[in-house]
């Protein structure tokens, strides 16, 4: 069929089953939006910034496991994006943004609006492409969503010259991809499960470390079957929380800079590794040296690169965790006796009596802690939670009840602060019949606060409970722990009138100061079913622990119970 | 760990973006290029890349498995056994002796490349230890300008 390179375009979001698509119009993808204005195969919403529509296609992908589309203009358009770019690259998401571009025969000129895309956003995409001929189109597009979805997600940028989407083409969309140079391995090497299978069934204190690589696998289920048949006690990583579930007793926690005690210990005592999906990010190891420091190591990863790039791994295993884990666990079946473990596991649950996840709740100010709980209390597994970053996001990974995957969406590796408000909005499109909680603070929101107008005109209904302390507070700890408190550009006294911000761009404002007044908002929110801040006022000082200070070992935390606020 | 040289080659599509992502991954991921040599395989849509580069052992193998995730990527080769050369270009003024400058050229694979009213140019190709040791012998010849081309290599 004959058709113009913008409608090929719309032709292949559709062909790929994408429902919604997020992105901001201008001159050089006009021709795209022209034929978004003729189509109904997919619904577009505007946000109110390219950085944003990023971020909620991204949340989309989260929520969904789909691959999350993006569509913005040339220049500024696309250097907006970049943010959101670098956001799903560190946490492996996958994307197609599609980016106009000034006409190929401008290209090189300093062309208005023309910035050279493919060059910025090479370090932060899985791959890129600038489209040269009309011809390629359809196999770019087809490869695009093809590498975004394969072997370790990413995001992948599409820029197309004008001239490209107005010219009139021959499409036939690919039913395959062929791409001689990438091919993801898998399978998994069979000798190296077997091997991983001996060492866990001569190990003594096994550990599952758990990544967000689970998360992109589904591989949930089988973790959960793993842990089960042989009462192996596993940690999860920020990115992997919920994978689990919050209820299982073998679930020591969160490990990491702010993971809680037996989770750390665990990791300081274990005999062997078990990496599923996790890549030793520095904000999980501490000090290199003295991480795993008894342990062999088993590394499941689909990124070969991963394997040994920060720890020596002693049974590497490339391969997709789910094809994998189903043969360890064939190997394992009938070998593995979960009494064998049980003096491990007591172990660890005397570390938690010792040393348990908690905080100092308050009657006079409210703690934060408490907000996290209580929305669990109150929703619980019916939610999808999002958060931005700083001390609010740490606070909801350790307190929410986590019960799934894919339950918990934040910016992880990249750790960028207004990615919760747009990503809650995509996870709203790909959920419509879930309560999505962004929990936020008073730093982060105003990153990406325009999105109360995105969120008000599209009806898109997410609740903001920005956990304000009038403070950068992540920051202000780190000045308060490491730099005697001076309190350096974190001071945020200075702040908008949250309640009438959110009712000016047409959304629903709450000022609370007590527990009963929260009760009160959060209830109302549900109800009214419209965007919302629920502006809550919290104890300033609050510090997130326990903490492991950068670059120390993970045994070597700084607990609630020696360092109480005043 | 101690750093180690190593002889990398990477064949790639070619594609007009292909040098920018290889070049642009060392320089993101603060790895060190030494010589890099890049040109089309006779009869193919491919490109060979040869980069001569130093790191730790766990840095080259982190060199190798990054290469690899490139899409345009096909193949990298952390050469062990090869064969490897490179070409030294170097003009001397007209007043030098002449047949010392051919016969040391020729001492290392090589011969006069061209000669004009004032200036003889010579050229070699040979192993880069040799390289190393043809520019010391040269200085007494007081060379103009020295060209040094990156390493080319072959598996054995």
């Amino acid at each position: 069929m004959k058709m113009n390179g913008a409608r090929m375009v719309c032709e292949a979001i559709i062909a790929e089953g994408t429902k919604t698509v997020f992105g901001y119009p201008g001159g050089a993808i006009m021709n795209v939006y022209d034929e978004i204005y003729k189509q109904d195969g997919f619904e577009h919403i505007l946000n109110r910034h390219e950085q944003a529509s990023v971020h909620a296609a991204d949340g989309y992908a989260r929520a969904t496991g789909e691959v999350g589309v993006a569509m913005v203009t040339s220049g500024p358009g696309f250097t907006n994006a970049v943010t959101g770019l670098a956001t799903a690259y560190m946490d492996s998401i996958p994307l197609v943004v599609i980016s106009g571009q000034v006409p190929l025969s401008l290209i090189g000129t300093d062309g208005f609006q023309e910035i050279d895309a493919v060059g910025i956003s090479r370090p932060c995409t899985k791959h890129n492409y600038l489209v040269r001929e009309l011809s390629e189109l359809p196999r770019i597009l087809k490869e695009a969503f093809h590498i975004a979805r394969s072997g370790r997600p990413g995001p992948v940028l599409v820029d197309i010259p004008k001239d490209i989407t107005a010219e009139i083409g021959e499409f036939v969309y690919p039913n395959s991809v062929n791409i001689p140079s990438y091919k993801p391995t898998t399978k998994g090497n069979k000798r190296q499960i077997d091997k991983a299978v001996e060492a866990i069934l001569k190990a003594k204190k096994p550990l599952l470390y758990i990544g967000g690589g689970a998360v992109l696998s589904n591989a949930s289920d089988l973790i959960r079957k793993l842990a089960l048949m042989g009462g192996i006690p596993a940690v999860e990583t920020l990115m992997a929380r919920g994978v689990m579930g919050d209820s299982n007793p073998l679930l020591q926690g969160m490990l990491g800079m702010h993971g809680n005690y037996s989770s750390n210990m665990a990791m300081s005592e274990t005999d062997l590794v078990i990496s599923l999906g996790a890549r030793f990010d520095d904000r999980v190891t501490g000090k290199l040296s003295e991480f795993a420091k008894y342990a062999d190591v088993i590394h499941i990863d689909i990124d070969p690169a991963n394997i040994s790039k920060l720890v020596d791994v002693d049974y590497p295993i490339v391969g997709d965790i789910t094809i994998v884990l189903e043969k360890i666990i064939a190997g394992l079946e009938d070998k593995i006796k979960p009494e064998r473990y049980s003096d491990w596991r007591d172990v660890l649950n005397r570390y938690n009596e010792l040393h348990p996840l908690t905080f100092q709740d308050s009657d006079d100010v409210i703690k934060p802690q408490w907000v996290v709980e209580r929305v669990g209390e109150l929703l619980g597994e019916k939610a999808i939670v999002t958060s931005d970053v700083g001390q609010h996001q740490m606070w909801t990974a350790q307190h929410y009840p986590f019960d799934r995957p894919r339950q918990w969406i934040n910016s992880g590796g990249l750790g960028t602060m207004g990615f919760g408000f747009p990503a809650a909005l995509g996870a709203k499109k790909g959920y419509p019949e879930k309560t999505v909680i962004n929990f936020t603070g008073d730093g982060s929101i105003l990153m990406n606060m325009q999105e109360l107008v995105t969120a008000s005109e599209y009806k898109i209904p997410v609740i903001n409970i920005i956990l304000n302390n009038h403070f950068l507070g992540m920051v202000r700890q780190w000045q308060s722990f490491f730099y005697d408190n001076r309190f350096a550009e974190t001071d945020l006294s200075y702040q908008p009138n949250f309640k009438a911000l959110a009712e000016s761009c047409g959304g629903i404002g709450y000022d609370v100061t007590t527990k009963e007044e929260f009760d009160k908002a959060l209830k109302d929110a549900i109800e009214k079913d419209r965007v919302t801040f629920i502006n809550v006022a919290i104890n300033r000082f609050e510090n997130v622990l326990p903490m492991v200070p950068a670059g120390g070992a993970l045994y070597n935390m700084i607990l609630a119970d020696q360092k109480e606020e005043k | 760990m101690a750093d180690v040289r190593r002889v990398i080659s990477i064949l790639v599509e070619n594609e007009s973006s292909v040098l920018s992502r290889v070049s642009g991954l060392f320089a993101g991921r603060g790895y060190n290029i030494e010589t890099l040599t890049v040109a089309p395989i006779p009869d193919t849509n491919r490109s060979r890349i040869t980069i001569v580069t130093k790191g730790s052992k766990r840095v080259i193998e982190q060199i190798t498995k990054q290469l690899h995730k490139l899409i345009p990527v096909y193949k990298v080769v952390e050469h062990d056994e090869m064969v490897e050369k490179e070409m030294i270009l170097a003009k001397f003024p007209i007043e030098e002796n002449l047949s010392d400058i051919q016969a040391l050229c020729q001492a290392y694979n090589g011969g006069i490349a061209n000669v004009g009213a004032d200036m003889i140019i010579g050229m070699v190709t040979d192993e880069p230890c040799r390289i190393k040791h043809f520019l010391e012998a040269t200085k007494r010849y007081n060379p103009i300008e020295v060209v040094r081309g990156g390493v080319v290599a072959i598996e054995r």
